[in-house]
């Protein structure tokens, strides 16, 4: 029997889900029951951490900025490793949707990150004194910021929206290097930003009344954020869809 | 110290954020969708779930 006939493709079932078309019929049968989960989980995880979680006996009730900062902060990062997948997929395989993917993650990518630097702003003051420290976690943080608007910018920097694709997702890649620093950076300098409680390697050092809140509200933030991204993408592909429809009238008529 | 106001800024500034892009996506996509109809209508099957049947 001939081994071929039965081996997928790698890249041959990639462009098989790339289809634009099989994504928008995809995306519209899931993006309302993700839309609505996400935005369940994040009223659920904000009204717990907000009225029912106890307050932190040193920081008092500032403490429950927490449920909006860290799941924004993970975000923020997490939409970042979105944007090099993109790019890896753009630049190796050509993949159709991964530019228009990756020119949607950005703007949102760049949102989550602001309200991230801004909600743990305003977390600073109360707890620190400061709105600002030049603290490695921040700086990291606001070079992330940076990054997501270095890649909004190049990928709508030139005439040719390919070669702004293409600009975008070096970026994007060279870019990544940001996230293990940001990830590390309270454990390699001597921060003033506390260090990570909830790790993958050991249990949490978080009261479990504030860690199910956290988490609850965590998911419902990507959720959220997956359901903006994918809404955005729809009315990307559609958009595209609509110019090429209306060059091709525009060169039949000429 | 009254950590109110700040614990509303940071959840108000997150709902402005987060309804802000919900309602632009879906304002665009509403958008693209209704454009794409008048131009093609046979485009609005490729863009909608399959209906089983």
């Amino acid at each position: 029997m001939d081994a071929t006939a039965i081996a997928p493709n790698p890249s041959r079932s990639l462009h098989r889900f790339a289809n634009p078309g099989r994504f928008l019929r995809l995306s519209g049968r899931f993006l309302a029951p993700l839309a609505w989960t996400g935005a369940i989980l994040t009223v659920i995880g904000l009204g717990w951490g907000l009225f029912f979680s106890p307050a932190d006996w040193q920081q008092g009730d500032a403490v429950r900025i927490m449920y909006v900062h860290v799941p924004t902060a993970w975000l923020a990062s997490a939409g970042y490793m979105g944007l090099a997948v993109c790019a890896v997929f753009s630049l190796v395989w050509r993949h159709p949707l991964a530019d228009l993917a990756a020119a949607e993650i950005g703007p949102v990518g760049a949102g989550v990150t602001a309200l991230c630097l801004a909600t743990g702003s305003l977390w600073g003051k109360p707890t620190w004194g400061a709105w600002w420290v030049w603290d490695a976690r921040l700086t990291s943080m606001l070079v992330l910021f940076f990054l997501y608007l270095g890649q909004i910018a190049l990928v709508r920097a030139f005439d040719d929206p390919e070669r702004g694709h293409r600009a975008g997702a070096i970026l994007a890649l060279v870019g990544v290097i940001d996230l293990p620093i940001i990830k590390f950076s309270v454990d390699w300098w001597n921060t003033l930003h506390q260090a990570s409680t909830i790790t993958l390697t050991s249990a949490p050092s978080m009261y479990v009344g504030m860690l199910w809140p956290l988490l609850i509200s965590a998911l419902g933030f990507s959720l959220g954020f997956a359901a903006i991204v994918t809404a955005r993408l729809r009315a990307a592909v559609m958009e595209r869809r609509l110019r090429g429809l209306l060059m091709a009238r525009a060169q039949a008529g000429a | 110290m009254n950590h109110l106001p700040y614990i509303a800024a940071a959840y108000g500034l997150t709902l402005a954020v987060a309804v802000g892009f919900s309602l632009a996506a879906w304002i665009r996509m509403t958008r693209a969708r209704r454009r794409l109809d008048a131009v093609d209508p046979r485009a609005r099957a490729a863009t909608s779930p399959r209906v089983a049947g």
